[in-house]
């Protein structure tokens, strides 16, 4: 694997000092992405953020991996529900700009 | 207010154990954790103070030290004196409050009175914090929306010149990588989330990437066929009417509807429903010619 976004599992876990099992936890609750490469795991540069995210809710925060896959949802609603929020305040906006 | 209570700001006793301290903050952290509560100003002012009083007090040294000088914070002075000189501006101390700012300043004039600038040991002290996204909403006119042009607007005290894609839906959300508030302990940039409202045009009616307008066309026209031209978003159309064509009956003018999304050359289709106008003021002649074709 020569793709430079790419990078290796074992380095991720060096650095934030996690243990493996934890990261292929995340990769099979689907949270993160693990590629497969001939003898080595990488994850996506882009997935970083989200990676430490989760390793931030679990080891400061003594979260286990259900309760972040049940946070991880909760807060997706939230996300959209800000999303539509915002949507429908413009919306209001447009008609009351109208009625006025 | 001269003082902060970090044991009260973490809802402990004076004599907390080390995993006391520990629980009530790992309690507090998760109600306050701004991963928990993105967009939440409140909820990150409330979690750098639980910082601040856990930096404090699970760290035996400053601990000490914060039980000696912290409520006669005015020694502190001495005691620091001892340590090390500080400028003549610096011993001008009038009040300690929390900042309440995000960034740089993660820590209250009284920590750093007490302890210089936080140095931070462990993960959970100095983690840095990417920035909350920002949701904002940007109105466009549906003929706006049908050509690709350039916005520049202002968020958070910074311009920010973007592209607008021809075909950009009602609702439909972008990301700006980057743009959003700023992290925290010079964490990266939240990023910016723009949704676009398209308002209605009175003359067209968008639906996915097909347009719907009407066309008005006069009776003779109608009956007889021939050629009208048609205002559409790309300017003026000549449009061939069939003879008997009927009133409300719908022409569909493929590619002439909206440009598809990030698509170059792909457009939807464009659908006019004929409206016939009856001729009123009518002469006595055009009456009589009615009336006779009328008779066969």
């Amino acid at each position: 694997m020569q793709n430079e976004n790419l990078i290796p599992v074992m380095a991720c876990c060096k650095h934030y000092n996690v243990e493996m099992s934890f990261i292929h936890s995340l990769g099979q609750y689907g949270f993160i992405k693990i590629i497969s490469g001939e003898s080595n795991e990488f994850i996506d540069i882009d997935e970083l953020q989200t990676l430490e995210k989760f390793i931030r809710m679990h080891y400061e925060l003594d979260i286990n991996i259900q309760g972040i896959e049940a946070i991880n949802f909760l807060l997706d609603r939230v996300q959209n529900m800000q999303q539509e929020i915002t949507y429908l305040k413009s919306k209001l906006n447009v008609y009351e700009n109208k009625t006025l | 207010m001269a003082f902060v209570d970090y044991y009260k700001t973490l809802g402990i006793e004076k004599n907390a154990t080390d995993e006391e301290i520990k629980k009530a903050y790992r309690k507090l952290a998760r109600k306050y954790h701004p991963d928990l509560n993105p967009n939440d100003k409140e909820a990150n002012k409330k979690f750098q103070q639980i910082n601040e009083a856990n930096e404090v007090l699970s760290d035996p040294e400053k601990r000490k030290k914060y039980d000696a000088y912290g409520e006669n914070w005015r020694h502190a002075e001495q005691f620091e004196q001892a340590g090390r000189s500080h400028s003549g501006a610096q011993q001008d101390w009038q009040e300690y409050t929390y900042s309440g700012t995000q960034g740089e300043d993660d820590f209250s004039d009284f920590f750093e009175s007490l302890f210089g600038r936080a140095t931070g040991h462990g993960r959970s002290s100095h983690a840095k914090f990417r920035g909350n996204d920002v949701n904002a909403s940007l109105q466009l006119k549906l003929r706006d929306a049908y050509t690709t042009h350039k916005q520049t607007f202002s968020i958070n005290n910074k311009q920010v010149r973007i592209t607008i894609p021809a075909g950009v839906a009602n609702g439909q959300v972008i990301k700006l990588k980057g743009y959003g508030n700023p992290g925290v302990n010079g964490g990266p940039h939240g990023d910016l989330y723009i949704t676009f409202v398209i308002d209605d045009d009175s003359k067209f009616k968008r639906v996915g990437n097909d347009l719907y307008t009407s066309g008005e066309i006069d009776l003779y026209t109608a009956v007889l066929g021939g050629e009208v031209l048609l205002d559409t978003l790309s300017g003026k159309l000549k449009l061939k009417v069939n003879p008997g064509t009927q009133n409300g009956s719908t022409v569909r003018l493929k590619g002439k509807g909206f440009p598809v999304y990030k698509k170059e050359g792909e457009f939807g289709d464009l659908f006019v429903a004929w409206q016939v106008k009856i001729p009123t003021n009518l002469t006595e002649k055009q009456k009589e010619l009615f009336r006779e074709l009328s008779k066969q």
